[in-house]
């Protein structure tokens, strides 16, 4: 413990990393996403081809997913960006299409009727719907993305996955539970944050 | 009013009017203007439309789903505001308590209420009713039936009516079309379709339990 007390402001930098890393895993995740949801929706026949697609990399151990990044990326930041976006398609993809699949035709059906061109039906009626399957989606995969991020130790792009790997690599427990315990937690609070989130879109949509 | 059996085609048919089906062959008219001649979008801002499931959008308050078609429309705030609560006085809900509430919060016939006022809010010549009331109670049905009786006659509306309940064609009905697997069997006033049915099934249907409808006759009428 008395370590932890030590280097409190260098685990705050690793934590911010660690963060950085996996919020930009995120936004490139989701960006890739809907894309490819979105042509899931409009060709539903492609949706196993894809689906399937997510899984394998999904499969992929990320230690060796993360070694073919750094070969054409090099070291640092962006080949674990990669990867964590790479990783969080499978539960993204999935959530994205189950969540616009799941908004009850009767609202889309009103909608068209009463006179909403495509794009109003989807930004006001579909997405806004959609949002509390959405953020339970975005919060396994942040989840996920922190555990993973962990590897940035590995390859220079910092994070608190430095104090892992060194620590193991020194045997030196210290070290490695300075790593790790802030990466539970922040997983821990994470999680917790965006339940309530979801929680509270729930309530708004479907009253439960 | 179209009546017939499920799966008969009314739901389709009525659905050619606002171009949520495009029919294969034939054109469909609203006025003397080809619906295939007009923007589909605008088409329908211009057309009323109620369905059984209601459809009532569950992240918005009740105001906010009666003013969908107003403010596609663009009317200004203060004109949107004060149509929602004359609409929600006209379908007999207190503007002050339902404005600001949720759909879930509200009963199935309540909800009904708020779905026709979403239709008629920015006052349709013509209103799309597919068995609108067939998911609320006998009573609030009835309530419900006299209410659209009286709008309809108020606000000079055409309305085009699905429904497979004969009692709720012959009570709302100024024309009857009655359909039967994809094909008009035949359509009339009520009156002249009751005197002289055309086809054996047109005869079958409106005989069930006459001893029934001459009650309700007699009701309808104290």
């Amino acid at each position: 413990m008395s370590y932890i007390e030590r280097h409190l402001g260098e685990i705050g930098t690793l934590t911010l990393q660690h963060l950085a890393l996996v919020g930009a895993g995120l936004v490139l995740a989701l960006i890739v996403a809907s894309l490819l949801a979105f042509a899931v929706l409009r060709l539903p026949r492609i949706d196993t081809a894809i689906f399937a697609g997510a899984g394998i990399i999904y499969t992929i151990p990320s230690l060796a997913l993360l070694a073919i990044a750094v070969k054409y990326l090099g070291l640092g930041f962006w080949p674990v960006v990669l990867i964590l976006a790479a990783y969080a398609q499978f539960i993204l993809v999935r959530s994205i299409v189950i969540a616009l699949r799941g908004v009850p035709e009767a609202q889309l059906d009103a909608a068209r009727g009463l006179g909403m061109s495509r794009s109003q039906e989807f930004w006001r009626v579909q997405l806004p719907l959609a949002t509390p399957v959405l953020i339970g989606g975005v919060r396994l995969a942040t989840v996920a993305l922190i555990a993973i991020a962990t590897l940035g130790g590995y390859v220079g792009a910092g994070g608190l996955g430095n104090y892992i790997f060194f620590g193991l690599q020194r045997q030196f427990m210290a070290q490695t539970l300075a790593g790790s315990i802030p990466a539970a937690a922040l997983a821990i609070i994470c999680d917790a944050a965006l339940r309530f989130v979801e929680r509270s879109a729930r309530r708004r949509v479907m009253g439960d | 009013m179209l009546l017939g059996p499920s799966g008969c085609g009314k739901s389709t048919l009525l659905r050619t009017v606002n171009r949520l089906v495009i029919p294969e062959t034939g054109s469909v008219y609203v006025g003397d203007r080809d619906v295939a001649s007009q923007d589909a979008v605008q088409l329908r801002r211009s057309i009323g439309y109620v369905i059984q499931a209601v459809g009532l959008f569950a992240h918005m308050t009740i105001a906010q789903n009666i003013a969908v078609v107003p403010s596609l429309l663009g009317w200004p705030r203060e004109r949107i505001a004060a149509r929602v609560d004359q609409l929600l006085d006209l379908v007999g809900l207190d503007p002050q308590r339902y404005r600001d509430r949720y759909p879930r919060q509200l009963s199935g016939g309540e909800q009904q209420r708020v779905g026709v006022a979403r239709a008629i809010a920015a006052e349709p010549p013509v209103l799309l009713m597919d068995e609108p009331f067939g998911a609320v109670d006998a009573i609030v049905r009835r309530s419900l039936q006299d209410e659209i009786r009286r709008i309809a006659s108020a606000l000079h509306t055409t309305i085009l009516f699905v429904t497979h309940d004969v009692d709720e064609a012959l009570r709302l009905a100024d024309r009857i079309v009655i359909m039967r697997e994809g094909r008009i069997e035949q359509h009339g006033a009520p009156e002249d379709i009751l005197r002289a049915p055309k086809t054996a099934y047109v005869s079958q249907l409106f005989a069930v339990d006459p001893e029934l409808r001459r009650y309700d006759a007699l009701r309808g009428a104290l």
